[in-house]
């Protein structure tokens, strides 16, 4: 499997980054790359191995379901761009 | 329409009952000033770590067990990838491949009265994920402004098979859920503040065919009504696009309440690429045997059991048994009055438990529903043992049902008028205006069938009207008994007695 310079394209919109044609033409040597590693890897009969879902075989820790976290907005909000009635103001979103 | 089949199938979101987040400890209450309820990592700051809350799983094995459904030992959280304003981490911590909750089903009753009928519709999966921010996009001169006291509320995203056909369906499937998810207490399903939205997936296929059509999502449908509006706008718009020659694309729609309208919100071509992969700050969640079984022990009685208790202890039909069973409360009202219904030292039998079965679904359901469906909880004016107390005296004889019923509604007016803030009337009261209005029935066949004579000596013109066959003029003898009696006379007994005088 190999990526076309359009895939590649549309999986830098799709993560907001800014790419030239150049820039594009790189990754696009750069990931095929890995995808060969991939393609090699997947020569490996893994018939009747479980999925890997994290590299530690521990599982997760779980807390008690109890608020421990106090009201720090005013703290958060002095770093914040511009702020206003306690929201944190962004360029308009319309859908 | 009668060509085209319609295909429903719908994602709810249950917003779980936690005092904290899904992965922080900052608190869940609804209503606080904009970001007090925001802490580091639901904002995202860099260097935090998601922690799970095991509240937010014990719901999810809660839902599991409730429908039948394979809890998973092992299930996996993962990355779902977009950017939004209101999702500071540009990912919702979700579950893809290794849900929580895979299968089960829901049994509906769709319809009413003869046309009543029942429905399974089965569940795809459940899985457990975290709530977005708000966007609010009045105008900041030109900005819009972000509340995240939401972001990372835990859900529990709830999807259906496309099983049902019809909007009817669908609604009742949106109403069982929504009684379920309470029933078992893990949602509030409060609508209006967003504790329950569905999302309904729409096609529509000719009859006969076996493939699906392409579907639209109509997302964020928070209150019964409207997602019967927006599927039936929905498939009337489908149906005259393909008539008129245009194919359907598949797009996510939102409804507008205002003009009943769905519009396009995104085509699906960009929006769904959302680059799912597991989460590397979450380890795989494991869910022990142990941890299910005490969680089972820990649940009371799920609603088709009671359903099916009601039909063979109380010999209720199915219909009447899953009315009673529309949610928790309702049926706990319904036994709480057929035990106070019941004289002392009688056992429980089917004929007190369909008698107060008939005035809970007749009286009280009737009052609920005039009062609007939708209401976040709706409020009994009457309380159960009031209502049991009543039926007692009732099936006693000691007052008629025109009486019962109208004490009943004058004790719920009462509650009405104080907005329900408590119960109307109250066991003894009964007694008392039973005594201080002289509401006793007049079951002493003496006076009856003096007051029968009486009535057949000034009606001759009726006495001889039924004596050549005409059986209405029975019925107006009787009036005028009743009325004779001040609706007081027990009318079985005033039927015989005029019968026995009139025939004998």
């Amino acid at each position: 499997m190999s990526l076309t310079l359009e895939q590649v394209k549309r999986i830098a919109h799709l993560a907001r980054i800014e790419t030239s044609d150049a820039e594009a033409l790189t990754t696009q040597g750069h990931l095929n790359g890995i995808f060969q590693l991939i393609e090699q890897m997947q020569a490996v009969d893994t018939s009747g191995v479980e999925p890997m879902a994290h590299a530690q075989d521990v599982s997760q820790r779980l807390r008690e379901d109890a608020v421990t976290e106090s009201d720090r907005r005013a703290a958060y909000q002095a770093v914040a761009p511009e702020v206003e009635v306690g929201l944190y103001l962004v360029p308009k979103v319309i859908e | 329409m009668n060509q085209w089949e319609v295909v429903i199938g719908i994602e709810t979101h249950a917003q779980l009952a936690t005092v904290s987040k899904i992965f922080s400890g900052a608190s869940t209450a609804f209503g606080a000033e904009p970001n007090t309820q925001a802490s580091a990592v639901d904002l995202a700051l860099p260097g935090v770590l998601p922690v799970l809350n095991k509240k937010a799983v014990e719901c999810a094995i809660r839902f599991g067990l409730a429908i039948g459904a394979e809890v998973a030992q092992k299930s996996v959280f993962a990355r779902k990838n977009y950017f939004y304003p209101d999702l500071p981490k540009g990912y919702q911590i979700s579950q893809m491949d290794l849900p929580v909750v895979v299968g089960g089903d829901i049994t509906l009753q769709v319809g009413q009265g003869d046309k009543a009928y029942e429905k399974v519709v089965r569940l795809t999966r459940a899985h457990l994920e975290e709530d977005a921010g708000k966007s609010l996009h009045e105008d900041f001169h030109g900005k819009s402004g972000i509340d995240l006291n939401r972001a990372g509320t835990p859900l529990l995203e709830i999807v259906s098979e496309p099983d049902m056909r019809s909007s009817d369906e669908a609604v009742a499937y949106a109403k069982s859920l929504h009684a379920l998810v309470r029933w078992i207490g893990i949602c509030d399903g409060n609508m209006q503040e967003g504790s329950f939205r569905c999302d309904a997936n729409v096609s529509v296929r000719p009859k006969g065919q076996a493939e699906y059509g392409t579907r639209r999502e109509i997302k964020n449908l928070n209150s019964f009504r409207f997602l019967k509006e927006a599927i039936d706008f929905e498939v009337q718009w489908q149906i005259n696009e393909i008539e008129e020659g245009r194919r359907i694309q598949q797009a996510t729609v939102l409804f507008d309440p205002e003009n009943g309208e769905t519009r396009m919100m995104r085509s699906k071509e960009d929006a769904h690429d959302y680059r799912y992969f597991p989460d590397p700050d979450l380890l795989p969640l494991i869910i022990s045997r142990e941890w299910i079984d005490e969680v089972r022990e820990d649940m009371w009685e799920l609603p088709n059991d009671r359903k099916l208790r009601f039909q063979s202890d109380f010999g209720l039909s199915s219909y009447d048994a899953s009315l009673l069973n529309i949610n928790f409360d309702i049926g706990n009202y319904f036994e709480g009055a057929v035990l106070a219904a019941l004289a002392n030292g009688e056992r429980i039998e089917p004929e007190p438990a369909k008698f107060a079965a008939n005035w809970v679904i007749n009286e009280v359901l009737a009052k609920m529903n005039q009062e609007g469906e939708g209401h976040p909880t709706w409020k009994f004016g009457v309380s159960a043992e009031t209502l049991g107390c009543l039926l007692r005296r009732l099936r006693e004889g000691v007052i008629g049902a025109k009486t019962a019923k109208e004490l009943f509604a004058e004790f719920w007016e009462e509650a009405r008028a104080n907005n329900y803030a408590s119960h109307g009337g109250y066991p003894e009261k009964i007694d008392e205006l039973i005594e201080s209005r002289g509401l006793k029935q007049i079951s002493d066949t003496g006076a009856i069938e003096s007051l029968v004579d009486e009535v057949l000596a000034a009606n001759p013109a009726n006495v001889a009207e039924f004596k050549a066959g005409k059986e209405k003029a029975f019925n107006a003898l009787v009036g005028q008994v009743m009325k004779a009696a001040k609706g007081k006379a027990n009318p079985q007994q005033v039927n015989d007695l005029l019968k026995q005088k009139l025939e004998g």
